[in-house]
């Protein structure tokens, strides 16, 4: 320690005689504290009206920028999910439709084919009820053949057993057995 | 001091570990007055130079992806401004240029006293006692701007015992009084310790012998005092958050 402080005199004559450390040389305090001063406020001064704000501002941009970004994207995705959404809806109207389409093709075509199933009935059942009527007609005819001839083979008969056959009578007859 | 004297036989082996500290003028040999330009004033004008580099030229393209010096500005501006607002709340944030101010001279002045041949002026008692100061007075002031007599509660221990209180209040009210020094001295403590002990460590590199061992006692040891240049620059600053907080929530 001595040989410390010997030294530090020894050197120290540029130190003013400190003790030791030139921390304890308080000839230099005023000066060390003057430029101190100086440098801190000249310091403030640019930290606080150019560096601070400046890099304020550039990470606010930036967060900004960020947020800018982020909330396009999300605006994006949105346009997207609606995009989807309208092609689904879409799809679903046209197969929609196409069922629409189909049923009333399907109904058409049905409708038709009543239309024209009916008409095959009627025709069908105006030949049939012409044939009913013809064979009517036919019956009828084949009946009055049929009492034609039974008269005259009644009266032949009548006369071939050796009767004189009165006519009215004859036919009276005959009517009455073909209607019994 | 054995060594010294042995070294002295060997034929001059001289330790002038202080000597880092001398305060000298840059020109000339006179008196050091008031106004002198010397290394003290060179070194603080470097380290402003150095910030006004990093913090003004470094952003003067403002780009939106920021280059290698922005991120270091952008990165020491977000390091200060989210210790502000962690230790000293949202209302300290107000005083966040004031702390940055401190912050980035204090880690320029250690990170450029670690230049070989440099002068680390916070290694003087001068230099940090008046920063600590200037903290202690700031934050007296504005403890009793913003909150009155009741910034005194500040040191009666309201959760304590009645009767130990004003036990509490006289060891509260010293406790505030030593912080600046305590604030100054650490800083200067530790910058001053590990330059000197480089230096008597590059002393020993004297001798043939012990040099390897030496030069690499001083590698390590400069290793060492990178960490303790930012770490202290860190604990001055956070403390300075904490005292501001402490002035402007003065409630335990």
């Amino acid at each position: 320690m001595a040989t410390e402080t010997e030294q530090a005199v020894e050197k120290g004559a540029e130190a003013a005689g400190g003790p030791g450390m030139p921390q304890l040389d308080f000839s230099t305090f005023d000066n060390q504290i003057f430029w101190l001063l100086v440098t801190l406020i000249l310091l403030y001064f640019v930290l606080a009206r150019v560096a601070l704000p400046r890099i304020a501002a550039i990470l606010s941009e930036r967060q900004g920028t960020i947020t800018n970004d982020l909330t396009a994207a999300e605006d994006l995705k949105a346009k997207a999910a609606e995009a989807e959404e309208a092609y689904n809806k879409a799809l679903a109207d046209a197969r929609a439709e196409a069922q629409k389409i189909v049923a009333q093709a399907k109904d058409e075509i049905k409708a038709e084919l009543d239309e024209e199933v009916a008409k095959a009935d009627a025709e069908i059942a105006e030949q049939v009820a012409e044939s009913e009527k013809k064979i009517a007609e036919i019956r009828e005819s084949a009946m009055e053949s049929a009492k034609e001839v039974a008269k005259d083979t009644a009266k032949e008969l009548v006369a071939a057993m050796g009767a004189e056959a009165d006519g009215r009578t004859v036919t009276a007859a005959v009517n009455q057995r073909l209607k019994g | 001091m054995a060594t010294e004297a042995q070294g002295g036989d060997e034929g001059g082996l001289a330790f002038h570990p202080m000597d880092q500290f001398i305060v000298t003028p840059l020109f000339g040999d006179g008196e050091v007055g008031t106004f002198t330009i010397t290394n003290v004033t060179l070194w603080m004008a470097i380290a402003l130079l150095a910030i006004i580099a990093l913090l003004v030229l470094g952003t003067s393209k403002r780009e939106t992806v920021p280059g290698r010096v922005q991120s270091i500005a952008e990165l020491a501006y977000g390091f200060v401004h989210k210790m502000v607002e962690d230790v000293a709340g949202k209302d300290g944030v107000k005083y966040f240029p004031y702390i940055m101010t401190l912050f980035m001279f204090i880690v320029f002045a250690n990170f450029l006293g670690l230049i070989p041949t440099a002068f680390t002026v916070t290694s003087h008692i001068a230099v940090t006692g008046v920063l600590a100061l200037l903290v202690f007075l700031t934050v007296t002031v504005l403890g009793f701007v913003k909150n009155g007599a009741k910034f005194l509660g500040l040191f009666w221990v309201s959760s304590a015992p009645v009767a130990l209180r004003p036990v509490l209040a006289i060891i509260e009210i010293i406790s505030y009084f030593v912080r600046p020094v305590s604030h100054s001295v650490r800083l200067m403590g530790n910058m001053m310790a590990g330059h000197a002990v480089m230096k008597v460590f590059a002393g020993f590199s004297q001798v043939a012998v012990i040099a390897p061992v030496s030069i690499l006692a001083v590698t390590a040891m400069y290793g060492l005092e990178v960490l303790v240049a930012f770490i202290q620059a860190y604990v001055f600053t956070i403390l300075t958050c904490v005292y501001l907080k402490d002035a402007l929530h003065p409630s335990h």
